[in-house]
């Protein structure tokens, strides 16, 4: 049969010449997320500023040189070093005459462990919901849509603001409150990306081999799609931060005496016509940790996404 | 002759719409030996991927199955529950997909997925399952196997992708092979090599394959039996010999008309066509559905239409007319 012949010719040059190609060398996958990696100026800067925030909160008793709570009425509303004031107190002190960057250092741990902990408690909710919705579909989807809907016409402030007020403000309250609050997001990215990736044939195709569904969400879907997830986890733990220090700003988040960022630039506001550092030191503290975290999943995104990684 | 592989009486698949039922196969019935390669031949949309799915069991909840027959080497499909199929598929019945691009999932080797099997359905060790990686790799014409185990699809062509597909179906040499237009998406030159390999692999291990295509060219060169689907109905079985030689359903010699037949098909002459469009298969769907676009068409098409068997036998097609034309039309010669 001539057309045989043919064809087995066919398969002797592909053999040939898939020899030729084992002579050329390329940069192995390590190699190119390596330079993708330190290629991407935001995310080594949002690197850079998280770990040094980290550190820093976990070292806090080590690095603060004042106990925050320790109150000195005789040095109240000492100005920081770069304003006039004395090496004793680098960033001045309180109304109460607390040390300024003690209560910074202390504050940096409330404000990492809100949006550490709320990320992680919204994002196991939004991410089962969401998957659930993109895998099942029919009812399940449903279901999920109308939650998400009722939750997004819920606004997050106010109902935060009545938990609070009802249950008393305190770290645990407010990690609770938030992680309960802002899964809306997960569950709308989770669903979307989870619906693109169920269509596609290697997920039939792990069906076909045998794999159960619990199998092929976790071992197929999962890891298509946590890319996304690492994205929004980033922006709701920056959005959880800020919303801390907006609560703690109205008096219902974190109580006094903790440190923390929003309740400092509260303390401070009615100093702010006289003593504006009093505000500006948490805020633009709080600006830079959300920057950092923002920039950090920017870049995650970047260097994570498919279509770089060729 | 042995108990077939595979054995389909009376496959139906209906898929309820918004405008009412969808009929999408209708009465299909046939069997498989070991070894036996059955081509499903038809146009776009006639049920031939929903029937192969239907074998998997891995239609949407959504499609309703009813077979009055639907067994695996003894086993009964329609009562096999979900665990039993898991256990099946991968292992007894394998499926080769058309898109090998998006049939191998990006976020795993090629060597991951290639055990993925192998771990899943037999009591194999790491290393185990890696050798008979290299092994079917080397098999399947993968030169360098050992270091394309540590690969992502995404470095590999189109078909050394299709290649490793068929590799993974293999792994756990399984009695039942489904492919699904396995060359539909390759270039033409690798279409004949990827069609070949499979064809030769399933001989050389005895392998039942169910090859679903619409390229008429590929069922000649590699099919033992025939089956013409039309719009979910089989319109004509048999060997591919028979089918070919002494086409009797008009839509198969409508198909086969529209091939170019090299040296016999003289330039700038005409190549058939089979006018018109699938009808639509939602709500009773009665007669003959082909008779819209049948040149032999004549009223009794709208009745029973009988499942005839050729006079040579194991040829079978449907048509109210005993010899596929209408009484007394000649075949222009």
């Amino acid at each position: 049969m001539p057309g045989s012949i043919r064809v087995f010719g066919w398969l002797e040059m592909a053999r040939t010449a898939d020899t030729l190609l084992e002579d050329i060398q390329g940069p192995t996958p390590g190699q190119m997320l390596r330079k993708r990696i330190f290629g991407h100026q935001g995310l080594l800067f949002g690197v850079a500023v998280l770990g040094l925030l980290l550190l820093v909160a976990i070292f806090a008793p080590l690095l603060a040189p004042h106990d925050p709570y320790a109150q000195d009425l005789l040095a109240r509303m000492q100005p920081p070093v770069f304003l006039g004031g004395s090496w004793e107190h680098p960033l001045g002190t309180d109304h109460l005459g607390r040390d300024y960057l003690s209560r910074l250092i202390y504050g940096a741990r409330i404000s990492l462990l809100i949006g550490g902990f709320a990320a992680l408690i919204s994002g196991l909710i939004g991410t089962a919901m969401g998957v659930a919705a993109g895998y099942f579909g029919g009812r399940v989807d449903m279901a999920v849509t109308f939650l998400i809907n009722v939750r997004l016409a819920m606004p997050v402030v106010l109902v935060a603001l009545a938990i609070v007020a009802v249950f008393g403000g305190s770290l645990q309250v407010v990690i609770l409150v938030l992680g309960f609050l802002l899964w809306d997001r997960f569950a709308v990215v989770m669903r979307s990306s989870t619906l693109q990736v169920r269509s596609r044939e290697y997920v039939t195709a792990a069906q076909a081999i045998g794999c159960s569904t619990s199998r092929v969400i976790l071992s197929e879907i999962m890891p298509n799609i946590v890319n996304n997830l690492i994205v929004v986890v980033t922006l709701e733990m920056a959005h959880a931060i800020l919303l801390e220090a907006a609560l703690s700003f109205l008096g219902l988040g974190v109580q006094p005496p903790t440190p923390s960022w929003g309740l400092m630039v509260s303390e401070g506001k009615q100093m702010m016509l006289f003593e504006p550092w009093l505000v500006a030191i948490p805020g633009i503290t709080l600006f830079v940790l959300v920057l950092a975290i923002n920039l950090l999943g920017d870049g995650l995104r970047d260097v994570t996404a498919p279509e770089n990684r060729s | 002759m042995s108990e077939p592989v595979l054995s389909v009486r009376n496959l139906r698949l209906d898929i309820p719409t918004g405008a009412g039922t969808l009929h999408a196969v209708r009465g299909i019935d046939f069997d498989l030996e070991r070894g036996e390669t059955l081509c499903i031949v038809g146009e776009s949309g006639s049920g031939k991927s929903l029937t192969s799915l239907a074998i998997m069991d891995l239609l949407s909840k959504r499609i309703e199955r009813k077979a009055d027959k639907l067994v695996f080497d003894g086993t009964d499909l329609t009562k096999a529950g979900a665990k039993k199929m898991r256990a099946l598929r991968g292992d007894r019945m394998a499926m080769i997909f058309q898109e090998p691009m998006t049939s191998l999932n990006p976020a795993y080797t090629i060597g991951d997925q290639l055990m993925e099997a192998l771990l899943l359905h037999r009591k194999v060790g790491k290393a185990e399952a890696r050798r008979r990686a290299v092994e079917l790799l080397e098999k399947v014409g993968i030169t360098g196997a050992e270091r394309r185990l540590s690969q992502y699809p995404h470095q590999l062509s189109g078909g050394l992708r299709q290649r490793v597909m068929i590799a993974m179906a293999l792994m756990c040499e399984p009695e039942l092979i489904i492919a699904d237009e396995p060359t539909t998406a390759l270039d033409v030159t690798i279409q004949a090599q990827i069609l070949r390999l499979l064809v030769d692999l399933t001989r050389e291990m005895n392998v039942a394959m169910i090859l679903i295509t619409h390229d008429l060219g590929v069922v000649a060169r590699v099919a033992d039996k025939v089956a013409v689907m039309y719009a979910g109905e089989l319109v004509e079985t048999g060997t591919a010999k028979k089918v070919f030689d002494a086409p009797m359903h008009p839509y198969t010699r409508g198909l086969l008309r529209c091939i170019p037949v090299p040296g016999k098909t003289e330039r700038g002459s005409e190549l058939g066509s089979i006018p018109g469009i699938v009808p639509s298969l939602v709500g009773k769907v009665s007669g003959c559905v082909f008779r819209t676009r049948c040149e032999e068409a004549t009223e009794a098409c709208r009745g029973e239409i009988p499942y005839r068997e050729s006079a040579e036998g194991r040829h079978n097609f449907r048509c109210v007319h005993e010899t596929g034309r209408r009484a007394g039309v000649e075949e222009p010669a």
